[in-house]
């Protein structure tokens, strides 16, 4: 039976910690990826986690736990972000040249530590495998500030993200909710990369977010399928790295494309029907009526 | 202040209450430059009035300041007796449509409850009574079919709609609606103007209503309110779009031509709008306002 090899894979406590690990990232990364989405910032998540590279690196140099660099660096992107805000919109070569000096630090970071290439492979591309209990306690300790603060933000968030003028007009203070959530998604990149990398922050931060939005058209139900589809892809992707011996972070990026190519096809149906005329149901009954005076 | 005290006076009561917006030797600049200039006006609770004017007259700008958003340079401006201030419950906006929202998959239903007391912290959880006043406000704008469909499978009327119901949350003495009918078909149009007018009248609010082209708005208004070059001429529609008005408000000649019952509005070197003007969709102020060329 198929039991056999599931139990066995729980018996060693490496994998054991990759499942919390991976579990804990996924719930972050899909819950905070949500809104990232619904904020039109996929961009801006992929941008913080390269700017994340060059700390991870540097604290790397200095001794300190790749974790903890990573996190100080994309908080710093992330509050700069925030602040210069509209000034960065449409920015995309500032933003850009800035990405290529942060990997470039990161190079040169090491480059200058001279060790084996295993430590630049984990960042770059994630090795959860690897993750130690003391790692454990330190995403879990992320993960429970980051959730809290988007707990604490979310209304005045999604106010401020399909309203913005509305918001304003209501006393929302939207660089304020801007920085926050930003730092925010900064604690969420820090995490997501130690289960896929630097590199590839995207697949579980926007993948499942992405996906969800498509299949539900709830807050929460959206919210929640994406954290579902976080947890079931990095799960799903560790499994499938101890059946074939691949690399986990191929696995989960795999299945996160794969869920969120499965998503367009749903959408693509309603574009179908959209564009058979909604328009001619839509009469509105008291549109004969002209005005009393 | 006494906000409660406030929604509950007469709609109609006139100069006893006092007035919804008062605007007292009001000039107000924008990045450096003066947008409007010493403007004077008063506008009484329930009230419809259209704004109309240029792009670039101060449309936006006049609500931004009616709002709170911006402060003017010199004057006083006072919304039902108090000074205007960022997040009043006593204002409903309906911002120039952003169709970033228009291709979200999120439902109708749950854009609209976003507005809900959005400006509270914590997780945007909403109770019983949120949900009632939800429905309601759909309900006010005959939209309750469009709340379970995305957004991005509405039109641009029906999402029109769905931005209305946000404004009426909270049952709003003011409204105040930014071109709501840009981009929309002249179907569209006067679907909107008639809802408007109904909600005016059933909750007997005062509704302000920038637009480029008073014609859809002609069956509807009481006053209009004309911008240009940073001054403002209130009146009811005959009386504010005449020649003399215009030409001093311009400060260059133009005429007012009627023909077979539209609205010619020309000048000196030629049309400077068109605006049909259908006399038989028009009725006469019942009020008997003033026309008021201001500071012209």
């Amino acid at each position: 039976m198929a039991t056999m090899p599931v139990r066995k894979m729980f018996e060693y406590d490496f994998m054991r910690t990759a499942f919390m690990a991976g579990g804990v990232v996924a719930i972050v990364a899909g819950a905070v990826g949500y809104f990232l989405v619904l904020r039109n910032l996929a961009f801006a998540g992929h941008a913080l986690s390269h700017v994340g590279f060059a700390g991870a690196t540097g604290s790397v140099l200095l001794g300190i736990g790749a974790l903890w660099g990573l996190l100080a660096f994309t908080l710093a992107a992330a509050v700069a972000m925030g602040v210069l805000g509209d000034r960065l919109r449409n920015r995309d070569v500032a933003v850009g040249v800035i990405l290529s000096l942060a990997l470039g630090f990161g190079v040169l970071f090491l480059y200058l530590y001279t060790a084996s290439a295993t430590e630049a492979t984990a960042i770059l591309f994630g090795n959860l495998l690897a993750v130690s209990r003391d790692t454990l306690w330190g995403l879990l300790a992320m993960a429970a500030i980051g959730l809290l603060g988007l707990a604490l933000i979310a209304r005045p968030l999604l106010f401020a993200t399909l309203s913005p003028e509305l918001a304003e007009a209501k006393g929302v203070p939207l660089r304020l909710v801007s920085v926050l959530f930003l730092a925010i998604v900064a604690v969420a990149v820090a995490e997501a990369a130690q289960v896929v990398g630097v590199l590839l922050v995207f697949a579980l931060m926007v993948g499942p977010a992405a996906a969800a939005q498509r299949l539900a058209t709830r807050l929460y139900w959206g919210v929640a399928l994406s954290v579902i589809l976080a947890l079931a892809e990095t799960w799903g992707g560790i499994a499938l790295a101890y059946a074939t011996d691949w690399p986990t972070t191929f696995w989960i990026v795999l299945l996160s494309c794969l869920v969120y190519f499965l998503s367009l096809m749903k959408s693509l149906s309603i574009w179908h029907r959209d564009h058979n005329g909604s328009e001619s149901t839509s009469t509105h009954p008291i549109s004969q009526k002209q005005g009393a005076s | 202040m006494d906000a409660v005290a406030a929604r509950r006076a007469r709609p109609r009561a006139g100069a006893l209450d006092g007035q919804a917006i008062d605007f007292d030797r009001v000039t107000i600049a924008r990045g450096g430059r003066t947008v409007l200039g010493d403007i004077s006006l008063a506008i009484r609770p329930g009230e419809f009035v259209a704004i109309l004017g240029p792009n670039g007259a101060g449309k936006t700008t006049l609500l931004q300041a009616v709002l709170g958003l911006l402060q003017p340079i010199a004057g006083d401006i006072r919304i039902f007796g108090t000074k205007p201030r960022r997040a009043s419950r006593a204002a409903g906006y309906l911002p120039q449509q952003r169709m970033a929202v228009a291709e979200l998959p999120l439902r109708g239903w749950d854009f609209v409850a976003s507005a809900l007391n959005g400006e509270r912290w914590g997780l945007p959880l909403i109770g019983g009574n949120g949900r009632r006043q939800v429905d309601q406000a759909l309900e006010t704008v005959a939209a309750g079919a469009l709340a379970a469909r995305s957004l991005c499978e509405l039109s641009g009327g029906e999402l029109q709609r769905l931005l209305l119901a946000q404004a009426l949350l909270g049952r709003p003495k003011l409204l105040l609606l930014d071109e709501p009918l840009i981009s929309l078909d002249p179907h569209f149009q006067q679907a909107v103007v008639a809802l408007v007018k109904e909600i005016q009248q059933s909750c007997g609010m005062t509704v302000l209503f920038t637009a480029h082209d008073l014609n859809p708005l002609l069956g509807a208004v009481d006053r209009v309110l004309y911008l240009g070059n940073g001054k403002a001429a209130l009146g009811v529609v005959d009386e504010v779009i005449t020649g003399d008005v215009l030409s001093a408000l311009y400060r260059m000649p133009i005429e007012v031509l009627r023909v077979n019952g539209r609205i010619l509005v020309v000048a000196g070197h030629g049309p400077v709008e068109t605006e049909a003007h259908r006399h038989d969709a028009y009725g006469q102020d019942a009020h008997g306002h003033d026309a008021r060329p201001q500071n012209v």
